[in-house]
């Protein structure tokens, strides 16, 4: 049981935590329209993070949902590294959000044949979520990159700043080979192709570069991460750290 | 073993509004999905729309409310995911009270609420809620909002 809960919570941190990052767009967003755009993908992924969590909390036994998304330290969380990254400007809040939703979409397509009737039912439902979020952020790559000589190169650099993230999208351990040998988990392997071939297809309409694949981060399947996810999880957990006993 | 109203509860929450589109009720709505009685206890299995969607817990709340007021103790709701929620689950009927409400139904092609138009410019995918995108009239020039079909 201890795997399994181990395995929602990676796909669950990773929709809380870039939940969490792009609700820091609510009210500064560039238009009303991108502000309300941004803020409803934050909301379906906390949706998307609510339900593995609770469904976390099940298999745990013993902590809430709550719990398990505040009451957690940094070490313990088994997000992307790539969600906890910051907003920087809009292009580049853009472009993190194209890469994820790509690797979001083909992830959830696999969980959805899952054995696992919950992990299967959410990806199904999310199926649906992160389809409508990816045509949103590739219109704005390829409206970016595509655009002015200044938001070219300004995606063109966000997009070479971010990539040494996505290298972790496709990683497999011990975890995850036993999860797929289960028929519960995803091979993250197998991904790789498919995005491949929708992020060039983009890229290319965007007129953009597809950066070189060097050094790939990685460690956040075993709960290490950069040092901003220590920064959000202080103002994301601080309130019910601080009143223990304060209710919604 | 007793069976229970379960008629008289899909009733009563035919009475719940949407608590962000009043003119429809959360059974019309389509998240209703089933109610049991199973050991003297109502059983009542709820789909979110958008996993986020924030309408859900009102929601949630409402029926809660709506039951204990008309004296119904017994209950408890279960949250489910499968099938996914689809906009196909609404008839016909609850189509024409959103146009009346002046929100374009989940069709294939949104038309204009107001003046039935179908020369009509996207605005935005993401409008006020979840459930809906933003859109203007290319005739009548009105702004308007449609249930995205899901």
């Amino acid at each position: 049981m201890q795997d399994l809960l181990k395995y929602t919570l990676r796909i669950a941190d990773t929709s809380l935590i870039l939940g969490q990052r792009l609700s820091e767009w609510c009210s500064k967003g560039p238009t009303l329209e991108e502000d309300i755009a941004l803020s409803n993908i934050s909301l379906d992924l906390f949706g998307q993070a609510n339900g593995l969590l609770e469904y976390a909390s099940k298999i745990d036994g013993s902590r809430t949902a709550d719990d398990l998304a505040f009451k957690r330290n940094e070490r313990e969380f088994y997000n992307l590294q790539i969600c906890e990254q910051e907003n920087g400007h809009f292009g580049d809040t853009m472009v993190r959000q194209f890469l994820c939703d790509t690797y979001f979409m083909l992830f959830y397509q696999e969980l959805s044949k899952s054995e696992d009737e919950t992990l299967a039912a959410i990806a199904n439902k999310s199926i649906k979520e992160v389809s409508y979020h990816l045509r949103h952020s590739k219109n704005w790559l390829i409206r970016l990159g595509d655009g002015t000589d200044k938001s070219k190169e300004k995606v063109q650099k966000s997009i070479e700043n971010i990539w040494k993230f996505t290298g972790e999208f496709f990683e497999m351990d011990d975890l995850d080979n036993l999860m797929y040998a289960n028929k519960i988990g995803v091979n993250n392997i197998k991904l790789k192709d498919e995005w491949d071939i929708i992020v060039n297809q983009v890229l290319l309409e965007a007129k953009i570069n597809r950066p070189k694949d060097s050094y790939m981060m990685t460690g956040s399947k075993k709960g290490l991460h950069t040092e901003l996810l220590g920064k959000m999880l202080a103002e994301m957990q601080y309130l019910p750290r601080a009143y223990p006993d304060a209710k919604w | 073993m007793q069976s229970g109203n379960i008629q008289k509860i899909w009733e009563l929450l035919d009475n719940v509004p949407d608590p962000e589109i009043p003119v429809i009720s959360v059974v019309e709505l389509g998240v209703i999905r089933d109610i049991q009685f199973i050991n003297n206890e109502y059983v009542i299995s709820v789909t979110p729309t958008y996993s986020g969607c924030p309408a859900v817990k009102t929601f949630q709340d409402d029926i809660h409310t709506e039951l204990i007021n008309n004296n119904i103790l017994n209950f408890k709701m279960i949250i489910v995911y499968k099938p996914a929620w689809t906009t196909d689950w609404m008839n016909d009927k609850t189509k024409a009270k959103l146009k009346k409400y002046g929100i374009s139904p989940p069709e294939k092609i949104a038309q204009c609420p107001q003046c039935n138009s179908k020369s009509i410019e996207l605005i935005s995918e993401f409008g006020a809620t979840a459930c809906k995108a933003l859109y203007k009239c290319s005739d009548c020039l009105e702004p308007f909002e449609h249930f995205k079909c899901i």
